[in-house]
């Protein structure tokens, strides 16, 4: 038996990097923050790498299955006898998994950062914010309890925010910071209530054991219903929504695109390759109960990760933004992720689906982590994200070129790169399931190469020479790491995925389906071809088909007017008819009754004090008049 | 001596010491001085009050003590704390402390002004410590009277009139209070001897009509200054003409005092009027919480910002007493307590703010943490705790309600936690656009490119505050412990008469 304790060290360190830093980084060298940084975060991805290596080929599987280790706990706070909140280290196959793309990422970037931030202001501050995000992270997937990972959830919202608004004089990185943490906090909110209706019923937080196989926790749940659909499927369903938050699933994605307002290794790292998976990981941590509990829960995320997929594809392609594009593609692959995990089944060959997600947010990891990483390379050449300023690259950035189109070629799905390998699971997984569903990723797949070749063939062929400074190749700093991932991006999907993580922890033998593979890889080549031909050098086709296409091309490059649909809520609804009304209430009507009261005894006290003018005529009148009244009043009652 | 009355004796002689100082630079240095022996002795307070727990000692209230003071009446000075005072005291003098360092720099009348402080905050001690009903009330008064000065006089803005405000809306408070009170007293006799002492009280049982009577008396009462809504209105007008410190005692600690005694007087002894009225504050307190922090959005005055999230964050306190469970309970104690260092680190940061800009509206700030950057990190801090962050004392503490609450059996209890926990979006959405609009952004004033920095005391002071929060926030368990075995005692009682709610709903 291996003793895991040192695990808690992988999620420490970081945070020890992030308190020294963020205390006294700014007293630093730029350049000694960034290698204590690094340093730091290199330690944990060595502890990391040590982990999975003992986890998968040291223990021994019990019943041929991978258990879950709990390798640290500790009591944060109590509730009751039988309800608290543990906060420690859960090593189960996607936890494992986990810290090895979350540790190699961000080691990456770490590297990255020293030299694509040189120069800037914030330094320090950035790298601590790195650390900051990479304890978040870590912290969430090593989840022993469900209020752990809401902790998480909300931590990383943190560093996303505080990230995103690195450039924070710019409004525009401000709105977009508030935006990404307000949507997420709307998403968590969800979650949070999720929580709390599970754990009603089920009496605990603790991920052992509301994950575990004999699922006799959730027998109580079963009477409880509400608008038709039971108090699980309900509470399975607003934690969902948290994941869905996280992960941009429509109606929910509308943050992710403003995000790339951040520095674009945060983009990498965050919006790209491990925090935007949150949600994904979410649901599989919790897949059991969906699949056994929760069906139809099951069903719906199906669907909307499906419907995700496609509908940021087809934004994707008429974006100008390079970032922005690499954001809808984001979008369009977790929409994969979901999708496989919506259409799985639990145990063996069933759970190909659960298998080929955690495989697909593997490979996404490296392909998009480079993707990001070559843009973030272009645009520090040419300082500018616009498509329209780029082209004809390949000449004066070679190595950002060759990475970028290995990277291309993977999201693409083009053998034998790793996209190829997970996509194909995906399809297939779908193909059991859901016609329906198969049919739209296919599409998806298509789509996928067509818009990524667009970027590639405008970026790197094309027209455009006449730059005003002569771009020129990324330091070493910046392209070793783009090395490092385009290796990783060719080679990752030869990991024999299904023998470490399934569904139920038991290997289990996966083989290639031509009949799957062939038609996807055609329609994959067919988008680059064409994307070739309208893109490679400088044509009219594009703005005819642009034209042709009218309203539906204006809808799709406006995003179909989300933005405008959620400004119109927030700001309309929430500001002008919830929030102003309620101020004037307050201010006119409940204080305004208080004042009155106020008014209304000073004034009588204003009538009354004549009486007490201290005048003696008068009071001898009052007294005399008095008299006589009584009286008369006496004499005829009396008499 | 008994250490409680040690709590009354420091900021007495405190007082002495500024009447009798010479000079501007010694009068605070004094009251400096008098504080921290405060916090000191208030530590050294909550270590033996653990040290007696530990040794097994189960008495209700420890160091008790009791002199009779009034004999014809029967008033006497009794003192006795348990968990909860302990925190609440620890509370106040950490707040006190950090609020006279926030007025490092008053100079109009500056003795007057610490005097009228430390007398405050010597209320305040005296009210936490007090069991003996009519000793509580005396302290409640000494605590809210320095405030109309504080306020008229130190104030800005049209101060009179929020002075005038507060004070009398409190003052009608204090009204409703004594009636309750004098309730309690003339339905206390066992064997014919009528008593304020709160530990006898509880012992008799109180006709359950007579409770009914009482008991809004004293709920309200002590409501006002828990700006229970619709009695909320004083608190964004007070806060907004009150001076730094004054905002930070009043938030963080006064207004706890209406909770506090909420809970101590009319919940513990008037158990079954609480359970069967407690639908009636459980939806005053939903109110609220949602409805204050909706308020929030549209303000623009950063102290006016701050008091409503106030009403909203302190809504929830008396929401977590109205769901009367353990855990909902032990929320509202360390509501009480984060809600108090979080407010007053940021009325201390506004007025550190205002005191350099001369302006608190957001829109006539921007891209301030460029200039201060640490005012700017540690008001981050104060927003972030306010929406509930992870790492602060705010995610805790409504956490704790919330579980505590979604616990109750009762749907309708559920529905309304739901309801609350609402707020966590909204005030996410007012705390993010106060940061950005205030800190983030360009520098919209060019003025404020010369600002300069916090000086030492009010990095000490704001230093203090974000220690506590981050301390509750990392670690909660040592306060949860600290609370929650106090309560049984009173958790029992309400406990008796909880099949008086469910035949309402």
């Amino acid at each position: 038996m291996i003793d895991y304790t040192y695990t808690i060290w992988i999620v420490l360190i970081p945070l020890i990097m992030f308190v020294i830093l963020g205390l006294f980084g700014s007293k630093m060298k730029p350049n000694l923050a960034g290698i204590l940084g690094s340093a730091g975060l290199f330690t944990t991805t060595i502890l990391s790498y040590l982990t999975a290596y003992f986890y998968f080929f040291k223990a021994e599987p019990i019943n041929g299955a991978f258990t879950s280790i709990t390798a640290y706990n500790v009591e944060w706070l109590k509730f009751s006898d039988s309800l608290s909140i543990h906060l420690g280290v859960l090593l189960d196959p996607i936890s494992v998994m986990m810290l090895v793309v979350i540790t190699t990422i961000s080691l990456m970037v770490h590297i990255y950062s020293i030299g694509y931030m040189k120069g800037d202001s914030g330094f320090q501050r950035f790298f601590a914010f790195l650390s900051l995000f990479t304890f978040s992270m870590l912290g969430l997937v090593v989840s022993t309890d469900i209020i752990q990972m809401y902790i998480g959830f909300e931590m990383v919202g943190l560093s996303s925010y505080l990230l995103i608004g690195h450039y924070y004089e710019k409004p525009s990185a401000v709105a977009a910071s508030n935006k990404a943490f307000i949507v997420t906090r709307f998403a968590d909110f969800g979650f949070l209530i999720g929580i709390l209706l599970v754990s009603f019923y089920t009496g605990t937080f603790d991920f052992n054991v509301l994950t575990n196989n004999d699922a006799s926790v959730y027998t109580s749940m079963g009477h409880a219903s509400f608008l038709g659909m039971s108090a699980l499927t309900w509470g399975m369903f607003l934690i969902f929504i948290g994941g869905a938050g996280k992960s941009a699933m429509f109606p929910l994605h509308i943050w992710l695109p403003d995000a790339m307002e951040g520095p674009t290794p945060v983009s990498a790292l965050i919006h790209a390759a491990t925090m935007v998976v949150a949600g994904v990981y979410l649901v599989a941590r919790m897949f059991i109960v969906y699949h056994f509990q929760a069906p139809g829960t099951l069903e719906f995320i199906a669907y909307v990760g499906a419907f995700t997929s496609l509908f940021a594809a087809i934004i994707a392609i008429t974006q100008y933004d390079i970032k922005r594009i690499l954001a809808f593609s984001t979008l369009s692959q977790i929409g994969y992720m979901m999708l496989a995990l919506g259409v799985s089944g639990y145990g063996g060959e069933g759970g190909v689906g659960y298998m080929a997600s955690m495989f697909h947010l593997f490979t996404h990891a490296m392909f998009k982590g480079l993707l990001f990483l070559g843009a973030g390379s272009i645009i520090h050449a040419i300082h500018s994200n616009d498509l329209r300023d780029m082209g004809n690259l390949r000449k004066y950035m070679p190595i950002t070129f060759i990475t970028f189109a290995i990277a291309v070629l993977s999201i693409s799905g083009i053998p034998p790169f790793s996209g190829f390998w997970s996509k194909d699971e995906i399809l297939a997984a779908a193909f059991e399931h859901n016609k329906l569903i198969y049919f739209s990723s296919v599409l998806v797949a298509g789509l996928t190469a067509f818009y990524m070749s667009r970027l590639f063939f405008t970026v790197f062929y094309g027209k455009k020479t006449d730059y005003k400074h002569e771009p020129h190749e990324s330091s070493l700093l910046m392209t070793i790491p783009l090395m490092i991932l385009a290796f990783a991006a060719t080679f990752a999907g030869f990991i024999p995925f299904s023998s470490f993580v399934t569904s139920d922890g038991k290997a289990f033998e996966s083989s290639l389906s031509l009949s799957i593979a062939i038609p996807s890889v055609i329609i994959a080549l067919s988008g680059i071809v064409l994307a070739f031909l309208l893109y490679h050098k400088k044509s009219d086709v594009p703005d005819k088909i642009t034209v042709s296409l009218g309203f539906l091309y204006r809808a799709t490059l406006n995003k179909f007017y989300f933005d405008e649909i959620y400004l119109f809520v927030t700001r309309k609804i929430i500001f002008n008819l919830i929030s102003r009304p309620i101020a004037w209430f307050d201010k006119h009507i409940i204080d305004g009754s208080m004042d009155g009261i106020a008014w209304i005894i000073e004034t009588t006290s204003i009538k009354i004090k004549g009486l007490q003018s201290g005048q003696l005529q008068q009071y001898a009148f009052v007294f005399v008049s008095g008299t006589i009244i009584l009286v008369l009043f006496f004499a005829y009652w009396f008499i | 001596m008994n250490i409680l009355s040690l709590l009354i004796l420091i900021p007495t002689i405190t007082m002495i010491g500024i009447i009798i100082s010479p000079s501007h630079k010694i009068v605070r240095l004094v009251a400096l001085g008098g504080m921290i022996a405060q916090l000191i002795t208030a530590l050294v307070l909550m270590f033996s009050y653990f040290a007696i727990r530990k040794a097994g000692i189960t008495d209700i209230m420890v160091f008790y003590q009791d002199i009779e003071w009034f004999k014809t009446l029967n008033i006497h000075y009794i003192v006795g704390v348990d968990g909860i005072s302990v925190a609440m005291i620890m509370l106040t003098s950490v707040i006190i402390f950090a609020g006279i360092l926030a007025s490092w720099e008053v100079v109009y009348l500056q003795k007057e002004f610490f005097i009228f402080l430390i007398l405050l905050a010597t209320g305040v001690f005296g009210f936490f410590i007090s069991l003996d009903l009519f000793t509580m009330f005396l302290f409640y008064e000494i605590a809210v009277i320095p405030m109309y000065f504080l306020i008229g006089i130190w104030g800005t803005g049209p101060k009179e009139y929020s002075a005038m405000k507060l004070t009398l809306m409190l003052m009608g408070g204090s009204a409703l209070m004594m009636v309750g009170l004098l309730g309690l007293y003339f339905n206390s006799s066992v064997d014919g001897h009528f008593t304020f002492n709160m530990m006898e009280i509880a012992k008799v049982n109180i006709p359950g009509n007579i409770q009914m009577y009482f008991f809004p008396f004293l709920f309200v009462g002590f409501g006002i200054l828990g700006a229970l809504y619709p009695f909320h209105t004083w608190s964004p007008d007070g806060h907004a003409s009150a001076p730094t410190a004054v905002s930070m005692l009043h938030a963080g600690v006064l207004m706890k005092l209406g909770g506090y005694g909420a809970f101590r007087v009319a919940m513990y002894l008037m158990p079954a009027a609480a359970n069967s009225l407690s639908w009636i504050f459980i939806i005053l307190a939903t109110i609220s919480v949602v409805y204050g922090a909706f308020a929030v959005i549209w303000q623009k005055d950063l102290k006016f910002i701050n008091a409503y999230a106030s009403v909203s964050h302190v809504g929830l306190i008396t929401f977590a007493l109205m769901v009367m469970n353990k855990t909902s309970l032990d929320g509202a104690i360390i509501q009480m307590i984060s809600h108090g260092l979080t407010t007053a680190l940021f009325f201390a940061l506004i007025g550190m703010i205002y005191g350099r800009t001369h302006t608190r509206m957001i829109d006539e700030m921007g891209g301030l943490i460029k200039v201060i950057p640490f005012l700017g990190v540690a008001f981050i801090i104060a927003g972030l705790s306010t929406l509930g962050l992870p790492g602060l004392s705010g995610f805790v503490a409504e956490m704790i309600i919330f579980i505590g609450a979604f616990q109750h059996v009762d749907i309708f209890h559920r529905v309304l936690t739901i309801l609350v926990a609402s707020s966590i979006v909204i005030s996410a959405v007012y705390v993010l656009r106060m940061i950005g609009k205030l800190l983030f952004g360009p520098v919209r004033n060019e003025h404020h490119l010369e600002l300069k920095d916090a000086k030492w005391f009010e990095k000490l002071s704001a230093g203090t505050l974000i220690v506590c929060l981050v301390g509750i926030g990392v670690a909660p368990l040592w306060l949860s412990n600290l609370i929650s075995d106090s309560l049984s005692p009173i958790l029992s009682k309400l406990m008796q008469f909880s099949s008086l709610y469910t035949h309402i709903f």
